[in-house]
């Protein structure tokens, strides 16, 4: 019988600061500038520039630190890790080694048979490299340093992880953690997050650790959970057929989905690791902690609960709703407008979150103050919640507001009772048979009935009128 | 007026007896006339300066500048420090056709004070050497005697002043770079305290040891430079918030109440019997001047050249590697990007660079790590503790500055050991931060130049210069 494997996966990430500026110099550290736009000698490693520390970039990364439950060191060292790359433009990019920012703390991830706490090993502060750019004729590679020295954290787990899906499910709270603390955009595809995998796999139930394999170039959330699942295929393979795991870096390749092996003549490198002599010790007193835990951004724990108490959302409504921050956002946006806790959560679980999908929601042409709007027309009877759902269309692909669309396409509901029973006499008179049988005990019919007049009015009339004024003619009738 | 001191230069033009044009042109031309022999500037821009120094004039005409004691002096800046706009060559073929983008702290400051920058003095390449040497641009002779180095690696600066070529001059010291030209060239030359003067805008040879440092024909004029290139720069995280002293305001009262330390370990073999007597006799003369004279001890003394050039080219090995052909200067075209790297930095870099880079990855690559660049920051803080332990006793250190006169052109070129070995008193100021000076005590039968170095407590320059001009006036009586 084939022996089962178990793998064991701890994750490395990057995350970076969305501060104002770069790491050591004053450069804008946003994102998608033309190529070299964002530059300056600093960030150029032109002869003799120094770095400066941002010092927000610290206040960030320890606000991480806090919420995951780690250490912050009274010192940490920056130092140098040296090696050669044109996107490098010092020959050296600034990090921690010895001396890291933080160790310890831990992140709660969900699986199968309840929650796990996934240890990590440390958070540390470095700069952001260049980025090359190979010419498609592959004649030459072009260089831009916009990203280059905008702040970086880098977060090393523990190998707790046990499945690719945990690997993803760690990585996802990761991303809602970051968000809630307001530190990184958590964009995976624009390289805000990015995420390195250490795998190896042994037989079920043993404690010794297989030989280990560093994946790297997993650009979105799923790359990493199929890149896992390939190299838990590969490795298995290997070992069943009685061979040996060779400890080397691999490559993820999202297009053809399979990793690849890096040459070893990247991966032979020695960094020289040395502390940065251009920066002092980084310092941080236990007031600094203070401060930054007195402006720490609500977590996704804390929002959850509030969401619950305040808004009287059930649990399962207020865990969707807080599983990202923009979402919650979203949502306390819409029901300002809205008043209405539980229709607005409706409307953002079922028809938002089928728009939006994988497709992050800040790019969602309706506004959360549109979609309150529309649920006070309904609300107020202007619309059917039926006619709601067409506007709502509407929206999605033109981003109007609401009463525009309805004023435009003559959407609003026909609440005169008089309008209504009119079309209610010409329907009776016109289906005979029908007001018959339906006299007569067939009930079913009623529904007949009501989609008659809602086809007459164009779908416009308020269907509780509809219900009411139809029973009232009934009645009559049955009793003549 | 190739006599005058820096504050009497600007005495002359405050008082509108000559102007700042005049005066500047009198020096370009010097250095015009003797450059092709001394060979002190790597560049000189005759049409910026000249421009300065006629809005120097306009200012002082209007009524509007800000008049300082170097007001119009010209000053002249070793070639690894920026100046805008023009060519920083680090004395070294890889930076070939690099232009300065920003100005440097220490540039800014010589702006700020009203001074000239009349030229990029040469070095030896990247700072690295002791005899000048080691340029891309040809070595520079010592205006003494022009068949000896003039020290380095600030040799450049050194002989400017020197030679007259510039009343002021700033060269960078990392090892003794400024003290050993002082030095060779009958000057005086101050290394400050680690973090006194901004680094920004200084090319780094080794971050945790460079500091930038004035050359001055006297101590009061050291003591004005100084004040006016000292100072906190946010561009620098290194350098110190601290006030800066009037330097100038406490010459006057000389040693008073200050002890000199006579370290025995800086006395053994090896000094040239020149040197030897000329310090014996400068010793005697301040104890028979009633200065107290302490016999202190600096056990480490014999470990400071290893650890330094340990520490020193560890850091070189880094701070070099941008010079890599891509972003600026020279570039050899090659197939592959490893093997244009290995082109480029092949032809750009001299000997003694390539030498320094070898060592210092070596000391800092696995496995070698521990044994040489950890060991080596240890005992650095133990040098340190001993400096620590000697000011208890004393408030200054006396040696020589080198224990040789300048030395001939190629003496020591084939060993680099015995090369190294001219930086042997000068290493454990800059290990321990220090400051430290250097100024002229005599001169050996040849005619050439003796230095003595003071060294101070962190941030005392104050006393370091009240000790020169101690030794300077009493020298002066004979």
């Amino acid at each position: 019988m084939a022996e089962e494997y178990e793998p064991v996966i701890a994750l490395e990430m990057h995350a970076q600061l969305k501060t104002a500026s770069k790491m050591f110099c004053a450069c804008p550290a946003s994102y998608g500038g033309p190529p070299n736009s964002q530059v300056c000698p600093i960030c150029l490693g032109m002869p003799g520039t120094l770095p400066v520390l941002n010092r927000r970039a610290v206040e960030f990364a320890i606000r991480l630190v806090l919420a995951t439950g780690g250490t912050v060191h009274p010192r940490s060292i920056f130092a140098r890790k040296n090696y050669f790359y044109p996107d490098l433009p010092k020959g050296y990019q600034i990090s921690q080694y010895e001396s890291p920012l933080a160790t310890g703390g831990m992140i709660a991830i969900d699986t199968e048979d309840g929650p796990k706490n996934i240890g990590l090993i440390r958070i540390h502060l470095e700069e952001d490299a260049g980025k090359s750019i190979h010419q498609e004729n592959g004649e030459s590679t072009l260089v831009d340093f916009n990203r280059c020295g905008v702040p970086l954290i880098e977060i090393v787990s523990r190998p707790d992880l046990r499945s690719p899906a945990e690997g993803h499910n760690f990585l996802l709270k990761l991303k809602q953690l970051v968000e809630y603390l307001d530190i990184c955009t958590g964009n995976m595809e624009e390289g805000s997050l990015r995420c390195d995998a250490n795998i190896s796999i042994r037989p079920k139930g043993t404690g010794k650790f297989g030989t280990r394999c560093e994946l790297k170039n997993m650009n979105s959330f799923r790359g990493v959970e199929r890149a896992l699942n390939y190299e838990i295929m590969r490795q298995t393979k290997i070992l069943a057929a009685g061979g040996v795991v060779e400890q080397q870096t691999l490559l993820w390749d999202e297009k053809s989905n399979i990793s690849l092996p890096m040459r070893s003549k990247e991966e032979s490198h020695d960094y020289r690791y040395f502390p940065e002599p251009d920066l002092m010790y980084l310092d941080v007193t236990p007031e600094w902690i203070e401060q930054i835990r007195n402006e720490m951004p609500e977590l996704p724990a804390q929002r959850r609960r509030r969401f619950i108490e305040r808004y009287g959302l059930p649990a399962y409504d207020a865990e969707v709703l807080t599983s990202s921050r923009p979402l919650a956002d979203y949502f306390e946006a819409a029901v300002a407008v809205s008043g209405d806790p539980k229709p607005t959560s409706n409307w953002i679980m079922t028809e938002l979150m089928r728009e939006i999908k994988e497709t992050d929601i800040t790019r969602i042409k309706i506004s959360p103050e549109s979609l309150g709007e529309l649920l006070l027309m309904i609300k107020s009877g202007e619309i059917s919640g039926k006619i709601a759902k067409d506007v709502f269309g509407e929206m999605i692909l033109s981003g109007k507001q609401p009463k525009a669309i309805v004023a435009s396409s003559g959407l609003t509901q026909i609440s005169d009772e008089s309008l209504i029973a009119q079309t209610i006499e010409r329907i009776i008179s016109a289906n005979p048979d029908n007001v018959k049988k339906y006299l007569s005990g067939k009930e079913g019919l009623f529904g007949f009935f009501v989609g008659q007049v809602m086809k007459e009015t164009g779908g416009k009339a308020n269907p509780a009128l509809v219900n009411k004024l139809l029973r009232a003619a009934f009645a009559r009738l049955g009793k003549k | 007026m190739e006599k005058l001191k820096a504050r009497e230069i600007a005495a002359l033009i405050a008082a509108g007896d000559c102007t700042c044009t005049e005066t500047a042109d009198f020096f370009l031309s010097r250095i015009e006339s003797l450059n092709p022999k001394i060979n002190a500037f790597i560049s000189f821009d005759r049409t910026a300066a000249m421009a300065r120094a006629e809005e120097l004039d306009r200012a002082l005409k209007s009524g509007k500048a800000e008049l300082s004691p170097l007001y119009g002096v010209p000053v002249a800046l070793k070639d690894n420090m920026q100046v805008k706009g023009q060519p920083t060559t680090c004395a070294s073929k890889i930076l070939t056709g690099h232009t300065a983008v920003y100005d440097a702290g220490i540039t800014v400051k010589c702006l700020k004070a009203g001074m000239v920058i009349v030229g990029k003095t040469n070095l030896d390449e990247f700072a690295m050497g002791s005899s000048n040497e080691n340029s891309a641009f040809g070595p520079v002779r010592n205006p003494i005697n022009t068949s000896k180095v003039p020290g380095g690696s600030s040799g450049g600066s050194a002989a400017a002043v020197a030679a007259a070529m510039a009343p002021l001059a700033f060269g960078s010291d990392t090892g003794g770079s400024v003290r050993l030209p002082a030095a060779f060239c009958g000057i005086v030359g101050l290394r400050p305290s680690y973090g006194r003067i901004s680094r920004y805008g200084l090319v780094a040879f080794a971050s945790s040891l460079d500091q930038i440092g004035p050359f001055a024909l006297d101590t009061t004029d050291m003591a004005l430079v100084l004040a006016a290139a000292a100072g906190h720069d946010r561009h620098d995280s290194t350098s110190v918030n601290q006030p800066v002293p009037d330097y100038a305001a406490s010459l006057e009262q000389g040693l008073a109440n200050l002890r000199i330390g006579i370290p025995r370990e800086y006395f053994g073999e090896g000094i040239e019997q020149p040197v030897r007597s000329a310090i014996d006799n400068l010793i005697s003369g301040l104890r028979a001047d009633g200065v107290k004279l302490v016999d202190i001890s600096l056990p480490t003394t014999k470990y400071c050249i290893a650890i330094y050039y340990i520490i020193a080219n560890a850091e070189a090995s880094s701070n070099l590697a941008r010079y890599d052909g891509v972003k600026y200067g020279l570039r050899i075209a090659a197939d592959s990007l490893i093997d244009m790297y290995c082109a480029t930095r092949t032809a750009g870099f001299g000997a003694e660079v390539k030498r320094r880079i070898m060592l210092g990855t070596y000391v800092l690559s696995a496995g070698y790590y521990d044994a040489y660049y950890r060991r080596a920051l240890k005992v650095r803080s133990l040098i340190r503790a001993d400096f620590d332990e000697a000011f208890k006793k004393c408030d200054l250190i006396l040696s020589p500055t080198s224990p040789s006169t300048a030395f001939a052109f190629g003496e020591r070129t084939d060993d680099p050991l015995k090369m190294y070995l001219s930086d042997v008193f000068t290493v454990a100021a800059p290990l321990a931060g220090l400051p430290a000076i250097s100024l002229p005590c005599g001169l050996d039968p040849a005619g050439l130049p003796i230095g003595v170095q003071l060294v101070g407590r962190y941030f005392d320059e104050e006393s370091l210069l009240r000790g020169s001009y101690h030794i300077e006036r009493m020298l002066a009586r004979g």
